[in-house]
């Protein structure tokens, strides 16, 4: 241990920062993955009791077919566009200020699908014969389409954290101070020669683009499996479009808690700064106000059309028994948001922080009041109007699956940096000068100089 | 081809439940507690619904008993994942019990709420239990179950017709509910044959189907109330 503190002190600053926490272990963070470990156990007794005795075990019944495990496949999926979409975007559009923010974005999308993908597995009767949906797929159901784009998004954007992180990984593997075969085998024979670092980069580049419709695709499928039904109030054309917004948002508030806490934790003030969380909340601010009005937009819908079913539904939400569940969410999402994003005095880490919580907790809500509402009133108006409330089974699977992320997330700060190396390196090295010679290219050429 | 269908005489249904009784003893229908049933977790294939109209003293009870409707154009067919339920030729949609992954997708997308999730493993009470029909297969936890016009049925009708070298006749082929109705409200038969009840009697000007505006085309008609 005292070996590789010596070797970390011999890197450069930055890297001596970003790898500290490969090296260094603080007993606050065994105690936390502990607890987090402890409640990951408890999801997964619960669910073993779930697969022995069926899905009685659940608050589930008839019409209220789905419930929590649904809510949370579709909430995890939309944190998952965190990363990958969020770190594409802003690598295309070269916005300089993202370089030490999407490593820790591509984490997020890559460790919470797995969580997201798993929950249509837990809600299912036959969890044995999840492999059907390949073997006897029926390509007319959108419940494969979206098996096909949520396989496809965890294999490109697992590619799109990994090619990115080659150099560091091959800088971890010259320093030698951790594992080194395992990071040997990783770097993959990566040197970071300048024809190496072309073509990476030129990899990266193509990725950036081919993730985003990937992306898009998710959770568009997704609105697609509620709207494509002829049930009150998910019947919709907005949905595809309104799912891939609200994952984004879903996505900035989950990036901008983690980026909190590991500034705090893993002391990176000097890399996530003042002006990445001011970045950040003006996206959130944006987001906030897309969401009132594609929310508006779909209530306006089903209310000026006024149809006898859709309007059950409708009034369930704003005013009878989810009243509670839907006006938190407009709290949640935008109340909150909106008022600290929109002034500069509480666009800092603290005020981010309230604003992502607050967000997170909303966009849940917001799939709540999707999935619940609509079930629970069935459009066949003689069939009684069904009651949910999740047993403790779904709960502590949900509790679980929570705590599994979150552990997940902090074991992989423990082995990968969380903050990309090579790219703070490239930022100081070729990106100041490329902006300056890009800023210079877009005006005339100064008087004098021809 | 045949395109099996049935009408409904509202006018003549008493809400006995004789039809419910029938087809639970028909189909294996699982048995679930009270407790259960409250959670709205009861089974019935064929449920007679009952609507309360006016109010007291000029109160009237109606009754609806629903069958699935057998859809020509069925939603559940269209989003099942695996093809676990399927729109036969004769128009029969049915359900493959060991194919279902239980998903429940089907369920959702049904506008008429009549498909069935096992929530546990099915339980009878004793009597019932000794006396399963032995043509119906019994469905195993976690999986989607429905009416199917009982095609067990119409599997053993054609092969008597066959055998005994004919037609198949109307009466040959009769869901358990069609066949025990005291009423005679519920007709079964081959919508396309003109020499078939029902064949007449869905061209009644009573005649109507359930959320026809859906454009799930069903197959059970209903002859409204005349008063």
């Amino acid at each position: 241990m005292a070996d590789a503190a010596s070797k970390l002190d011999a890197l450069p600053p930055d890297a001596r920062t970003l790898l500290a926490p490969l090296v260094v272990t603080t007993w606050r963070f065994y105690l936390a993955a502990g607890v987090l470990g402890a409640i990951t156990l408890w999801g997964v007794v619960a669910y073993f009791l779930q697969y022995r005795f069926g899905l009685g075990r659940t608050g589930l019944n008839q019409p209220a077919y789905w419930g929590i495990y649904i809510i949370d496949f579709v909430f995890f999926i939309g944190i998952s566009h965190a990363g990958t979409l969020i770190s594409a975007i802003l690598r295309i559009s070269k916005a300089e200020w993202r370089r030490a923010i999407t490593r820790s974005a591509e984490f997020i999308t890559v460790l919470v699908i797995g969580f997201g993908a798993i929950q249509p597995i837990v809600d299912l009767g036959r969890p044995d014969r999840v492999l059907f949906v390949f073997q006897h797929a029926q390509l007319r159901s959108p419940l494969l389409w979206d098996v096909i784009s949520i396989g496809l998004y965890f294999t490109a954007s697992t590619i799109y954290l990994y090619l990115p992180m080659l150099p560091d990984l091959a800088i971890i593997r010259d320093a030698r101070i951790k594992a080194p075969r395992f990071y040997g085998f990783l770097a993959a024979g990566y040197r970071d020669t300048p024809d190496q670092r072309a073509r990476l980069e030129r990899v990266i580049g193509v990725l950036a683009i081919v993730v985003i419709p990937i992306a898009v695709s998710v959770h568009t499928v997704i609105g697609w499996i509620f709207a494509l039904t002829l049930r009150p109030m998910w019947h919709s054309t907005i949905f595809g479009p309104y799912f891939v917004m609200g994952a984004i948002y879903s996505g900035i508030a989950a990036l901008l808690i983690a980026m909190v806490v590991l500034r705090r934790v893993y002391r990176l003030e000097a890399f996530f700064k003042p002006v990445h969380f001011d970045y950040m909340g003006r996206l959130l601010l944006v987001f906030s106000l897309l969401w009132l009005y594609f929310t508006f937009a779909e209530y306006l819908t089903a209310f000026y059309g006024g149809e006898q079913a859709e309007m059950r539904t409708f009034w369930a939400k704003l005013a009878g028994p989810y009243a509670a569940p839907f006006w938190v969410m407009v709290a949640c999402c935008f109340v909150i948001p909106l008022g600290l994003m929109a002034r500069r005095a509480t666009r800092t880490p603290a005020g981010t922080l309230v604003a992502g919580i607050a967000v997170v907790i909303g966009m849940w809500l917001e799939r709540f009041n999707i999935v619940v509402p609509t079930s629970v009133n069935p459009r066949f108006e003689l069939e009684p109007i069904a009651h949910y409330f999740p047993s403790w089974v779904e709960l502590s699977i949900m509790a679980g699956t929570f705590s599994g992320f979150i552990l997940l997330y902090m074991v992989a700060t423990k082995f990968f940096p969380i903050i990309s190396i090579w790219e703070m390196r490239e930022g100081r090295e070729v990106a100041v000068r490329e902006v300056t010679e890009r800023v210079e290219g877009y005006l005339p050429a100064a008087a004098g100089a021809d | 081809m045949p395109r099996w269908g049935m009408v409904i005489d509202l006018d003549r249904c008493t809400g006995c439940g004789a039809c419910e009784v029938a087809c639970k003893s028909e189909n294996n229908v699982a048995t679930v507690s009270p407790a259960q049933a409250d959670m709205g977790r009861a089974m019935s294939w064929m449920k007679v619904m009952a609507v309360a109209q006016g109010e007291f003293p000029d109160a009237t009870l109606r009754f609806v008993p629903r069958p699935c409707m057998h859809c020509d154009n069925p939603p559940c067919v269209k989003v099942c994942p695996v093809a676990a339920t399927y729109l036969s030729p004769e128009g029969i949609v049915g359900q493959i019990y060991p194919r279902c992954i239980g998903c429940r997708y089907c369920a959702n997308a049904c506008p008429y709420t009549v498909k069935y999730f096992n929530w546990y493993a099915p339980t009878w009470p004793t009597a019932e239990r000794e006396h399963l029909n032995p043509d119906v297969s019994v469905r195993p936890k976690g999986v989607i179950e429905k009416c199917t016009f009982c095609h067990h049925r119409l599997q053993k009708a054609r092969e008597d017709a066959r055998a005994e070298g004919r037609e198949l006749r109307e009466s040959d082929y009769q869901p358990a509910c069609a066949e025990v109705c005291p009423a005679s409200a519920i007709v079964f038969g081959d919508l396309d044959n003109v020499n078939h009840r029902v064949h007449a009697l869905k061209e009644d000007p009573r005649a109507t189907r359930l959320m026809e505006e859906l454009g799930t085309e069903p197959k059970v008609y209903y002859l409204t109330p005349r008063a």
